[in-house]
């Protein structure tokens, strides 16, 4: 039997860290640093949406953290599995010609035949997104137990081939 | 009942596809349009007040906020109306720089709008996702296209959008050649898929109908009109940059808090890439002449449904001269020259993706703004954009509603506006009532 490939993993961080908790994804991805396996890429300051497209394009499995408004209370997360689930992108972050949200970039990436076999949105309920205020209380607090869930969907999605490994 | 004889009233709540928000209103009384207008009704920026008691040197970076698609026309009008000001001449290896800047800014922004915001309208599609579940391979194509072109704002920019290495006097810091030519092999793709563009689009179904617009733009002697040059216009007018107050004015409508653009000596006109092309085909490169040709272009182009072919073919334009730039590249021997301080009153003028973006700043002597004024080209559009609803709509008075409605909107999206830029828009209304 040969061995099986690793598959390529991508953790992603949306939003634009100057703009208050808008930084939480930027911020998982930080406290994560050095304890991901060499399969996994990730990306933060994804502004532009094409550069995420064609980061999707290339891997198996995705997680995109992100901060949400009207998810709850601050810090609360939702898990959504993207690859089950049509995203509405009806919202006027679709209709702009600038501002191009993450539902309507992942439903362009389904749409191109794109969208890796998992990709999962942590959406993070985000309070404030003031110029340069730093994550608020909440979601600073909620960021090492995000980090930890992350961690442990990847350690899941490479066990088969860890276990191979070992064999 | 005919349709025309009653009085109807049709609202979009966001006309999808186009920058920011506002609304369109339409009246007709049996069955002819009495009047389009555009309603913009977001508040005012302000920029112009924010700039005011700023330091000179601050002006491309507070600028480039004003458009996240065209961060570098607003810059490279900031810092070539402050060096006017300023009687600061930059070397001909920092203007190159800056054209390769603007060739990146060009690419990502008319990749952007010709296939993601425009061809849904010529291929029936509500929008981009739906039309690259049809369209792959197309949507792709944009796709790279503007990730090329981000590719050159990261470089020379320092990100890809609202760079921040442009300073007064040059750049921050200018690039290696060895990065330079790194883009090489994306640009020439780029370039295949920008002459593929201009074969894609020009197989769309256009209306055969022309205006006689008024078509003002930039025109130099030796370059496609960029980031320099005199403003000329369809009607003879060849005046320079430092001239455009003398014969161009903003004016206040009720139903707009975008000001609206006119010549003080003939009334509306039309900037953007129907102007660019049609006052500068002889200045284009072999490459993007023959494929305007082969599209069936003229060498001028007043269709303004077409002006989805001419995107196309400054795509080509845009893309080749980056190749060339970058071949000939020679790094400047420093990033950026001395700036002195002088009180003084300075003029810039570029032709942004969307058309004619003109700054006028006052400086004291410690450098300080005293005055500015920015004219961007969507408010200079907005009466044009609204004669042509005018005229188009008299022949769909007798559609229903919703096809009315998408006539209108394709009719606006043709001009790529950024209302972000002229403030914001769009939602329609059409009130019908009989005479």
């Amino acid at each position: 039997m040969s061995r099986r490939e690793l598959p390529r993993l991508l953790l992603a961080g949306i939003g634009n860290p100057a703009r208050g908790d808008d930084g939480v994804g930027a911020a998982v991805i930080a406290a994560l640093r050095g304890k991901l396996p060499p399969a996994v890429s990730t990306l933060t300051d994804l502004r532009a949406p094409a550069r995420l497209l064609a980061a999707l394009k290339e891997v198996d499995a995705a997680w995109l953290v992100d901060a949400a408004v009207g998810a709850g209370e601050p810090g609360t997360l939702t898990r959504l599995d993207v690859a089950g689930a049509i995203l509405s992108t009806s919202s006027s972050s679709h209709a702009s010609s600038h501002g191009f949200g993450l539902a309507a970039a992942l439903e362009l990436a389904r749409a191109l035949g794109h969208l890796p076999a998992r990709c999962v949105v942590y959406a993070v309920a985000a309070q404030e997104f003031g110029h340069g205020a730093g994550l608020s209380d909440p979601l600073r607090l909620a960021v090492p137990e995000i980090a930890r869930q992350l961690l442990s969907e990847v350690d899941r999605e490479l066990a088969p081939c860890r276990s191979l490994d070992h064999a | 009942m005919t349709r025309n004889k009653r009085r109807r009233t049709i609202k979009v709540s966001q006309l999808a596809r186009v920058e920011g928000e506002g609304a369109l209103r339409l009246d007709i009384r049996a069955g002819q349009v009495t009047r389009a207008e555009l309603r913009i009704f977001e508040p005012p920026r302000y920029f112009e007040a924010f700039l005011r008691g700023r330091d000179c040197r601050e002006a491309p970076d507070i600028t480039a906020r004003i458009c996240g698609i065209c961060p570098v026309a607003y810059q490279m009008s900031a810092v070539h109306a402050v060096e006017d000001a300023l009687g600061i001449e930059v070397p001909a290896t920092i203007r190159a720089l800056r054209r390769l800047l603007y060739c990146g800014e060009w690419i990502e922004s008319h990749g952007l709008h010709v296939y993601l915001l425009h061809a849904p309208d010529f291929l029936g599609y509500a929008g981009a996702i739906e039309m690259a579940r049809d369209h792959p391979q197309a949507v792709e194509r944009g796709l790279k296209l503007k990730q090329t072109g981000n590719a050159l704002l990261t470089l020379l920019g320092g990100r890809e959008i609202h760079p921040v290495n442009v300073r007064i006097g040059g750049f921050y810091k200018s690039p290696r050649p060895a990065e330079l030519r790194a883009l090489l092999d994306p640009l020439r793709e780029a370039r295949d898929a920008a002459l593929e563009t201009v074969r894609w689009v020009a197989g769309f179904e256009f209306p055969d109908s022309e205006r006689d617009y008024c078509l003002v733009a930039m025109r130099s002697p030796d370059e496609y009109p960029m980031a320099a040059g005199r403003i000329v216009s369809s009607d003879g007018l060849d005046i320079a940059v430092n001239e455009f107050g003398e014969y161009f004015e903003e004016y206040q409508v009720p139903h707009s808090t975008a000001l609206h653009g006119r010549r003080r000596d003939a009334g509306h006109y039309l900037v953007g890439p129907l102007a660019r092309y049609s006052l500068n085909h002889d200045r284009l490169g072999a490459l993007a002449q023959e494929a305007a040709a082969a599209a069936g272009l003229g060498s001028q182009c007043r269709n303004p449904w077409r002006s989805i072919i001419v995107r196309g073919v400054e795509l080509v334009q845009a893309c080749d001269e980056a190749i060339a730039l970058i071949e000939r590249y020679e790094p400047p021997a420093a990033p950026a020259v001395e700036v002195t301080f002088r009180a003084a009153v300075g003029h810039g003028c570029t032709e942004a993706p969307r058309g004619l973006l003109y700054h006028r700043y006052q400086i004291d002597g410690d450098g300080l703004i005293t005055a500015a004024l920015i004219v961007p080209p969507t408010a200079q559009n907005q009466p044009t954009i609204e004669r042509d609803l005018e005229v188009y709509a008299a022949d769909w008075v007798e559609l229903p509603d919703e096809q009315l409605r998408w006539r209108c909107e394709q009719t606006v999206r043709n001009y790529d506006p950024c209302i972000s830029c002229a403030t914001h828009f769009l939602k329609l209304e059409v009130h019908r009532e009989p005479a």
